[in-house]
């Protein structure tokens, strides 16, 4: 009974890694970029929600559909400024040209709120079921986190504007000739990887205090994830994000919890070596 | 008569240039006194995670300046007026930051003396440079042991040692209920606390305690679920460890939320901020070891009975000072180790007379007196010269007043207590 403990802790958080993660590898699939501007995003939506809230007085679940939108248009913005130069160049300049982005966030948000840690007291209670006990914050950012996903995915198959993304994402010279708008779709598709990484900045907001540092940890993830689940393939993200939830929810049970990284990234190069398409298939 | 006038002109030349030579240091009114500055170089966490506690820590150290060159300074026995003027960098809670900055303190800024970082492992990589360049350095918010064994003769510790931080907390829950055996430490896995918990583990087994779970967690952690999980696996009756102030205060507020059924739980470092409450019923019932705290009274009484000298202001003058000086905010035990860094300073500067290193390092070497802050005495063996052998530790813990409102209690040593303990706390 303990160990389901260990298991549904796990898979809570595990749910708000795959949204992360989601968001780096449809980038990485769309456009063959590596966003290294990742974690900092992620840094923005945990402040995002935490200055509506505490400036303007919001519900931080209300402030998150407002934290949503500004990540759509900060990634469309970021990729105008200083992806579509470098799109079609070595892939070490795009690599570059998020790394630019990462340290600007890093340095202006420091700047501006310090490193001092922040924290946003949100209570909705717990569930407990014998050693069980589910924190309500958790529970409802893993059901925002599947209801992004099942948006994200009603989105890409139901929308023009989504079978565009996929269209391009499949071949966009192909997609072009149809006279889909590649620049525009590739913009979107990166302004969508930045808004599910505000969201999952902004759900984590609810529970963990944080810093304009804290999101390098979970782009050290979202790689991981992105690896095991396939890059390109955002459900394969999802569950990715699942398996490491439930690795680090279990493993703790039999070794000393400090050993958890080691696994993750033994994990990582054993994927990379034996299965570089990832768990679920996607690009190698 | 020229010759007359121009021996006479001579004569006065000659006196005039003697004059200012004549006549005792003592005889110069102290308007007049040359005024010497003494640098006292520190790096201050202004920003990174050890902010909370370097800001008050260096809040302290500059009540103490303001107040000792408003007084009038420290007279030296050449008859001269030492003023202090403090240069700071911030380390960004990053020690290798530490190391490159107090090199520059000492070189380029000239400082005489240091004052450390706060936390034992920034004071510890300050402390090589300071001993490098020969510089005496009085470490503060700093509690390592170990720091105080690599051969070190110009580092002197404030703080009681990590080796005695939470011992007192098993005295504490011995005393309270002896029927307690089995208990659990988790810390975070930095130097300071990990020298706490393994003195703390050796302590505790010792005293015939079962260490049920033993593990420390990485620096900058936020999830506690998998320790929490831990723990209800072994369900101890305690919990004992904890770091800093931001995973000590997550982790007192995840076991609340996680509803962890404990009868005593006492933390490193965060209980003792006055912040801490902010983290509203999970911080009921949480204890934590404080070097200091503003109901604690150290005065010329007990100094007497103790048969030390009181040097420095009461405690009661200090809160008030650092009051007026902090917008209100009353002072946590770093606050007050920012300033007794300064007064131990103040004090071997004046008895050594001058700033003359091996000459202060003579009289702190050989310093026992007591202050506000407690009884302050160092070792002066070469084993562990420097480390802290005259002050203890109080016990405080976060109980609701008679309004319930939240407030920090004194609990332990039971002669200094200001209430008794709330147990079992949930």
């Amino acid at each position: 009974m303990q160990l389901f403990a260990f298991l549904i802790d796990g898979l809570l958080i595990g749910f708000v890694y795959g949204i992360a993660a989601m968001g780096m590898t449809l980038i990485w699939g769309v456009m063959n970029v590596i966003n290294l501007a990742h974690g900092p995003i992620i840094a923005l939506g945990c402040f995002g929600v935490y200055l509506l809230a505490t400036q303007l007085g919001l519900h931080p679940y209300l402030a998150l559909l407002i934290v949503a939108p500004l990540g759509l248009v900060a990634g469309m913005l970021f990729y105008r400024l200083a992806i579509q130069r470098v799109i079609d160049a070595p892939r070490l300049s795009s690599l570059l040209a998020t790394f630019a982005i990462n340290m600007i966030v890093i340095g202006l948000g420091t700047a501006a709120f310090s490193t001092n840690p922040r924290a946003l007291d949100v209570q909705l209670g717990s569930l407990s079921f014998g050693p069980v006990t589910i924190l309500g914050t958790r529970l409802v950012a893993a059901l925002a986190s599947i209801a992004t996903a099942a948006g994200l995915y009603w989105f890409l198959y139901h929308t023009r504007p989504g079978k565009y993304v996929r269209a391009v994402t499949n071949n966009r010279a192909a997609a072009e000739l149809v006279g889909i708008p590649s620049q525009q779709v590739l913009a979107l598709s990166f302004g969508l990887g930045c808004m599910l990484a505000a969201v999952s900045g902004a759900l984590i907001a609810t529970f963990f205090p944080f810093t304009i540092l804290s999101g390098d940890v979970y782009q050290q993830k979202s790689f991981v994830i992105g690896v095991m689940g396939g890059l390109g393939h955002p459900l394969g993200a999802l569950l990715g994000g699942l398996i490491l939830g439930m690795m680090e929810g279990l493993l703790p049970a039999f070794l000393p919890t400090t050993w958890v990284p080691v696994f993750e990234f033994v994990l990582f190069v054993i994927i990379l070596l034996v299965r570089p398409a990832g768990l679920f298939g996607g690009k190698k | 008569m020229n010759t007359r006038f121009a021996a006479l002109f001579v004569w006065i030349f000659v006196i005039s240039l003697l004059l200012p030579t004549c006549g005792t240091p003592a005889a110069v009114a102290p308007s007049q006194a040359k005024e010497v500055k003494a640098v006292i170089g520190f790096t201050a966490s202004q920003t990174g995670k050890l902010n909370v506690e370097s800001t008050r820590q260096t809040n302290g150290l500059n009540l103490w300046m303001k107040q000792v060159n408003e007084a009038g300074g420290v007279k030296l026995k050449d008859g001269s007026v030492v003023k202090f003027e403090s240069k700071f960098y911030d380390d960004e809670s990053n020690s290798a930051r530490v190391q490159e900055l107090y090199t520059r303190l000492v070189t380029e800024d000239n400082a005489s003396f240091l004052i450390s970082p706060y936390s034992s492992g920034l004071a510890d990589a300050a402390a090589v440079i300071a001993e490098q360049y020969g510089k005496i350095m009085i470490t503060t918010g700093a509690a390592s042991d170990s720091t105080y064994k690599k051969g070190y003769t110009l580092v002197y510790q404030a703080y009681t040692p990590a080796s005695k931080y939470l011992t007192g907390a098993i005295d504490l829950l011995k005393s309270t209920d002896p029927a307690v055996k089995k208990i659990a430490i988790v810390h975070e896995n930095d130097k300071f606390s990990t020298d706490v918990s393994n003195a703390l583990n050796d302590y505790a087994k010792a005293q015939g305690y079962e260490v049920a779970l033993f593990e420390g967690y990485d620096t900058g952690t936020t999830d506690f679920a998998p320790f929490i999980n831990k723990i209800q696996e072994v369900a101890p009756d305690a919990i004992l460890g904890g770091g800093h102030f931001q995973d000590g205060s997550t982790f007192a507020k995840q076991l609340y939320e996680k509803k962890v059924a404990l009868k005593f739980v006492a933390l490193l470092v965060a209980p003792p901020e006055p912040t801490f409450a902010e983290i509203g019923e999970a911080s009921l019932g949480i204890i934590g070891p404080s070097q200091w705290e503003p109901q604690v009274v150290f005065n010329a009484d007990s100094a007497q009975k103790a048969g030390l000298s009181f040097y420095g202001p009461a405690a009661a003058d200090f809160v008030s000072a650092y009051k007026a000086s902090a917008n209100g905010e009353e002072p946590s035990y770093h606050a007050a180790g920012g300033y007794i860094a300064g007064l131990i300073l103040q004090k071997a500067i004046e008895e050594a007379g001058t700033l003359d290193t091996q000459a202060v390092k003579a009289v702190l070497d050989k310093m026992d007196v007591m202050t506000f802050f407690g009884h302050i005495r160092f070792e002066a063996g070469a084993d562990s010269h420097g480390l802290q052998t005259g002050h203890s530790m109080v016990y405080i813990q976060w109980q609701n007043d008679d309004a319930g409102k939240l407030v920090k209690e004194v609990v332990w040593p039971a002669e200094g207590a200001t209430s008794g303990i709330k147990y079992p706390i949930r």
